[in-house]
């Protein structure tokens, strides 16, 4: 595990009942799974919901003594598989995974699990990473839910309701023998709030006990007949315990006044958006009372027909605020009214808009515009005149630079990217084909390098129609990264292309841990473990999947021995797919497990050694093409404050790590002899500090010999 | 997405049945400049002040040096739970944070700082982005346009350089950040809850103290902004002449002073480069050439500066003896022990990254032999096989020192090494080019001059260099005899400048030719 501790949020997990818990909504969820007796978790790290897992992954003893098995799974099909553990036992499960992009991993095991059915309570815990600053293609988690006939909470955005879903979710899932997705938008996984916490619950059985008393039953397995009875199941039995669970516990929630001619029916995670949208057209005041009629989804599938007819009764319009598309809610809204033979206005996408993120003041827009036609009476005077003058404010578009993300300070992937770039300068441009992972950063400038990026693990798989015919043609370069490789990409991509006798080249972007999701382990992470085996060789694996032309490079920083390496894979005669594995430790888990290391080495009077990069600033030119092959954020301009001169010089400021790469760069690309490399020696040995004095002496004697025959300005 | 056209709606919060209002405060930060922590202390003061508070951020690309926004809500608490929203709306944020310059003025390019409604507080340092490094020439936003807007779209600004603040008391924009918000007075929250709150979060607290402390003095207005000067500071060179030189230098100092006085700083600066760079017989050579220029100048005497300046430049081309001489100079090893920070016990190691291929060896050769040598393709190919490689010299070792001490001790036999010959040939031919068009038309002329800066970077980006400015140059006849030839000789030196591949600088060149073809 890299070395950042959760330490503090492990100790929130000990809390007991009636402490006020303070923490992130990702949390709290955590918290509330130990409340409520869940007997494992298992899941695949990914932003939202990655904080669950490292917190859990540090939560060992407590869970150990609470009997709870916990596992970072392979991928979220592994996670989802694992849920198999309460379809015959009694044990409450949960499992998480990033949406929509997890969600589809898991789905062969989301059916397969939502077909047999569970015994004990199964939630998956769905961090929907949708809207603004998503990293991932939009679209709903919804349609799973429904395909499978999973049942799906959406709870308002903060800490008490989430809490007060996980406990819901599991009793839903036993009384309905269905696993239960709980979405969390990015937002509430990351909101800072408060509850109030309850002691944890030892799980009724775990899995040891269970591993004793092995159960079986045939009609859960998955496997006809017992798949038809399934089907039927699901809309005979497990639907209607759905609907009558969600009535009598009141799932979904009812605010605001009855009597009111218009009303909304919203998804829970939109609560906070719509009241505050409420609020500033003057029909809610900060605490949520209102006069508008809402009724609050906090289970948004199935939905309760008969909740929802007698919710439009005697309404003149409804507004449906469901964020995404389709409007999946809206279109079995609609069928329920017009089969009852309703006459109410029902009012949706159109008044808001049909995809992104409802924002505050999207949902301002949306609900004004519907309370404008509907209920103008509503609307306070105020809110529909404008007398004021807008001030007009200098259009900024055209000098903002954007700021899109990017590698970090000393990132190892940096120099493999500069030499992927050297090599199309020199060769030509290629097909490359990315993954997803830290290494997709490549497609942003500097590098603009990659065309396709279709899933996780992908990568290589991606470059499989490239096919030439030339066998001295060109051939299509793919990036996967370490995580990737264990996720899938072992046999959807290295496996698949040897089988098919491709001829590409697979770069493996190897930096010791699962970085773009926190650093956590993985197999061939290469630190050491308690809980995990690590530092299983992906070359091994390689060669084991049939792979004959490999390369391990140990040192990404060394620009020119990738760029000839990558030189050699795209002009080999050998057959088969050429495989690099590129290896270097990640730099931000790096700097954090060293720095601690260093500073105390230095504090007890060892040799310590601290480099860093410089530029002379009378030697660069100031033409900029380290930065055109780096784009590392401490190598920046600035300005040289000589008249003489006109453009800006490059500088490296504090942050510089000293990881090598401009001086790879420069020298690998011939660039120019500006850099430099300073190692600040603490605690320097006798012998050394001796060497150094001599060296200056004569070193100085040098100098102002020269200095005495010229004419210097320095 | 079609949304139906209405009125504008005017959205304002309305308070609670008690009165109370919900104050929002969104950060705009650089992902690395920890917003998180700066997150949890504001939200900590709050809680500390009886109010209630919420933070959401989208972490996701936060460490990634990308744009992030924290978004905060509070509200006193009256024992009810507010609604808070989320994230924050256009034309809804009382409080704008903005960790870099840039990101102000993304603010208020996305409607979050509303005119008679939000504080902007806003660092002015500057953190440039990848596309604004990579520009061949200088590519940087222009700060002022932003610094005018924040003016025009906030209620009330806050706007210094805080990272400035903040390292000079050895902590980061965090605690400085915090000061100025602290300072502004948009919060109801007394000074001392603020300082509680740091003091509280156990981690270099004094010097986040400091940096509170300035940057509230200075957002009160107590204390200045520390200054962000035009031009930065850097160590004032010195000159140094040595006693049996200095008859020859007093000759050249006069020949200076008797220039007119609009041409004298630039040819100062000037003459010193050159003669640092060969010797004071180059300088006079240097002089020559201004002189030349002065010849066809009149007052506010453009082209005598430009050729002050660019002559300098020419003249000093970058060759291996005069990187070996910067390299092994003592107010060099000063200068980057400073830079780098090294202590006095501790020892510096210092490795100089060169990669000297067989063009530059055979050019630091005598004219003959260099000439010889770049005839043999046979001894190239043995240069590329075995010597064609990085070295790394340490020059803090007497073996590395001595091995650049040797070649920039060339220097005084540099006027008969190949590269001078060929750089000469260049210099005077573009020289010529000035003289020739300075009679008619003086300010292409003194385009013309300016079209060296061009001419940069070693090796491979020299020759793109060298390149590019044959293009440019090559519109000279087109232009001449045009009145608007200068400005256009601007644009085509700028398209250059603009982009690595030349792109714009074709396309600049096709528009001449199709009005002057």
């Amino acid at each position: 595990m890299a070395e950042r501790s959760f330490a503090k949020e492990v100790q929130k997990l000990k809390m007991g009942e009636g402490e006020t818990f303070t923490g992130e909504g990702i949390l709290a969820i955590t918290k509330a799974l130990l409340e409520n007796g869940v007997g494992y978790v298992g899941g695949y790290q990914g932003s939202p919901i990655s904080h669950l897992m490292d917190v859990l992954s540090d939560a060992q003893e407590i869970l150990g003594e609470l009997g709870v098995h916990f596992e970072a799974s392979a991928s979220e099909a592994t996670a989802t598989a694992m849920l198999a553990a309460s379809v015959h036992y009694p044990i409450r499960g949960a499992v998480t995974y990033k949406s929509v992009v997890g969600t589809n991993v898991a789905s062969d095991a989301l059916s397969n699990l939502a077909s047999g059915g569970v015994t004990g309570g199964a939630l998956i815990i769905v961090g929907e990473d949708y809207g603004e600053g998503s990293s991932i293609m939009q679209e709903r988690t919804y349609a799973f839910a429904m395909k499978s006939q999973v049942w799906m909470l959406d709870p308002r955005p903060n800490l008490p309701a989430i809490v007060k879903a996980v406990g819901d979710g599991f009793e839903l899932s036993e009384a309905t023998n269905t696993p239960i997705m709980l979405q969390v938008g990015i937002r509430s996984c990351h909101v800072h709030g408060h509850f109030t916490a309850a002691d944890n619950k030892r799980p009724t059985q775990t899995v040891s006990e269970a591993l004793e008393n092995p159960r079986r039953k045939l009609d859960r397995i998955v496997l006809p007949p017992a798949t038809y009875l399934h089907e039927a199941e699901k809309l005979t039995k497990r639907k209607p315990a759905a609907e009558q669970f969600i009535l009598e516990r009141g799932i979904n929630e009812r605010f605001g006044a009855p009597a009111s001619r218009v009303g909304l029916i919203i998804q829970g995670g939109t609560y906070n958006t719509v009241i505050r949208a409420l609020n500033r057209l003057g029909l809610a005041d900060l605490y949520g009372d209102t006069d508008v009629d809402i009724l609050c989804l906090n289970c948004v599938y199935p939905l309760v027909d008969s909740q929802i007819v007698d919710f439009c009764d005697g309404k003149d319009a409804v507004l449906i605020v469901e964020e995404g598309h389709p409007n999946y809610i809206e279109q079995q809204i609609a069928h329920m009214l017009y089969q009852k033979g309703k006459s109410v206005k029902l009012e949706g996408k159109g008044k808001l808009p049909m995809g992104g993120e409802y924002t505050g003041q999207v949902m301002v827009d949306g609900l004004g515009a519907f309370f404008s036609e509907h209920a103008p009476g509503l609307l306070p005077v105020a809110k529909v005149a404008t007398n004021e003058e807008p001030i007009a404010i200098p259009d900024l578009s055209g000098t903002l630079p954007a700021r899109p993300p990017g590698f970090c300070t000393g990132c190892p992937e940096r120099p493999i990217f500069a030499a992927t770039k050297l090599v199309e300068e020199e060769l030509g441009e290629h097909h490359i084909s990315s993954d997803i992972g830290c290494h997709l950063f490549s497609i942003m400038p500097p590098f603009d390098l990659g065309a396709t990026t279709m899933g996780y693990g992908l990568g290589p798989a991606s470059a499989a129609a490239f096919h030439n015919e030339d066998k001295k043609g060109r051939r299509a370069i793919s990036f996967v990264g370490d995580g990737g490789f264990w996720h899938n990409g072992l046999t959807s991509s290295v496996g698949n292309a040897v089988f098919n006798k491709s001829d590409n080249v697979i770069v493996i972007v190897d930096n010791f841990y699962s970085a773009a999701t926190g650093g956590q382990d993985i197999l061939s992470s290469r630190a050491d473990n308690k809980t995990k085996q690590t530092q299983n060789s992906i070359v091994d694996a390689c060669k084991g999947m049939g792979v004959k032309w490999i390369r391990q490079i140990d040192h990404t920083y060394d620009v020119t021995k990738v760029r000839d390496t990558l030189k050699e894979a795209l002009s080999t005669e050998e057959e088969g797919p050429k495989v690099i594995v590129a290896s270097s430790e990640c730099m931000l888990n790096k700097q954090r497990r060293v720095k601690p290391q260093l500073a105390k080495a230095a504090k007890e009077g060892k040799r310590v050694i601290r480099p860093r990069f410089g530029v002379d600033e009378d030697i660069c030119t100031g033409d900029h093409a380290c930065m055109r092959l780096s784009g590392c954020p401490s190598l920046s301009v600035k300005d040289t404050g000589d008249p003489l001169r006109d453009d800006p010089v490059a500088a490296i400021d504090q942050t510089c790590v000293g990881c090598g790469n401009c001086g790879e760069v420069a020298d690998a690309a011939v660039l120019c002899p500006s850099f430099y490399q300073a190692e600040i020696v603490s605690n320097p040995t006798d012998g050394e500090k001796r060497r150094a004095t001599r060296a200056h002496k004569v070193i100085s004697w040098l100098q102002t010999r020269r200095d005495a025959k010229r004419v210097a300005f320095a | 997405m079609n949304m139906p056209v209405q009125q504008p709606i005017i959205a304002r919060r309305s308070p609670g049945p008690d009165g109370e209002k919900v104050i929002t405060l969104a950060a705009l930060a650089v992902g690395g400049q920890g917003g998180g922590v700066l997150t949890n202390w504001i939200v900590a003061v709050a809680e500390a002040n009886g109010y209630r508070a919420q933070s959401t951020s989208v972490a996701g690309v936060a460490q990634r040096t990308g744009a992030t926004i924290y978004y905060i809500e509070m509200c006193r608490d009256t024992g009810r739970m507010p609604v808070f929203a989320l994230s924050p709306s256009i034309g809804d944020v009382d409080i704008l944070m903005a960790s870099e310059l840039m990101e102000g003025g993304r603010a208020i390019m996305r409607g979050f700082v509303t005119p008679g409604r939000t504080t902007l507080i806003a660092s002015t340092h500057r953190i440039a982005s990848v596309s604004e490094k990579v520009a061949p020439g200088d590519g940087r936003a222009d700060s002022a346009e932003v610094i005018a807007a924040m003016g025009l779209a906030a209620d009330h600004t806050v706007a210094f350089d805080m990272e400035t603040v903040a390292k000079q008391a050895g902590s980061v924009i965090s605690s400085s950040l915090l000061g100025a918000l602290a300072g502004s007075g948009a919060l109801p929250f007394p000074r001392e809850s603020y300082e509680e709150v740091i003091r509280a979060s156990g981690r270099g607290v004094a010097a986040s103290l400091r940096s509170f402390a300035a940057a509230y003095d200075i957002a009160t207005g107590a204390k200045p902004a520390p200054e962000t000067p035009e031009t930065p500071v850097r160590p004032v060179p010195v000159l140094n002449v040595p006693e049996k030189l200095r008859a020859d230098w007093a000759k050249v100092e006069t020949r200076v002073v008797a220039l007119p006085a609009e041409v004298q700083d630039m040819t100062g600066l000037g003459i010193k480069k050159v003669v640092d760079y060969q010797d004071v017989a180059y300088g006079a050579q240097y002089l020559d050439m201004v002189e030349q220029a002065l010849a066809l100048d009149a007052a506010p005497y453009d082209l005598t500066i430009a050729a002050a300046k660019y002559c300098a430049r020419a003249l000093c081309y970058d060759d291996l003896p005069r990187v070996a001489d910067i390299k092994t100079r003592a107010s060099r090893f000063d200068r980057v022990r400073d830079e780098v920070v090294v202590k006095d016990d501790q020892v510096m190691m210092l490795t100089e990254y060169f990669h000297p291929r067989y063009e530059e060896f055979a050019a630091s050769m005598p004219k003959g032999l260099g000439r010889w040598l770049q005839k043999r393709k046979g001894l190239e190919a043995f240069y590329g096989k075995h010597f064609d490689k990085g070295r790394r010299i340490r020059t803090d070792s007497l073996t590395g020192f001595l091995m650049l001490w040797i070649v920039s001790s060339l220097r005084p036999i540099r006027r008969r090494l190949l590269r001078h010959e060929a750089e000469m040939a260049h210099v005077d031919a573009w020289f010529a080019r000035v003289l020739d068009t300075a009679p008619t038309d003086r300010a292409l002329a003194t385009e013309v001059l300016g079209n060296y800066r061009l001419i940069k970077g070693y090796s491979d980006t020299h020759l793109r260099g060298h390149s590019k400015f044959a293009r440019v140059m090559s519109a000279l006849d087109l232009l001449e005899g045009r009145e608007d030839a200068a400005d256009w000789m601007r644009r085509l030196r700028t398209a250059a400048l603009d982009d690595v591949k030349g792109e714009k600088l074709d396309g600049a060149l096709a528009t001449v030719r199709s009005f002057a073809g």
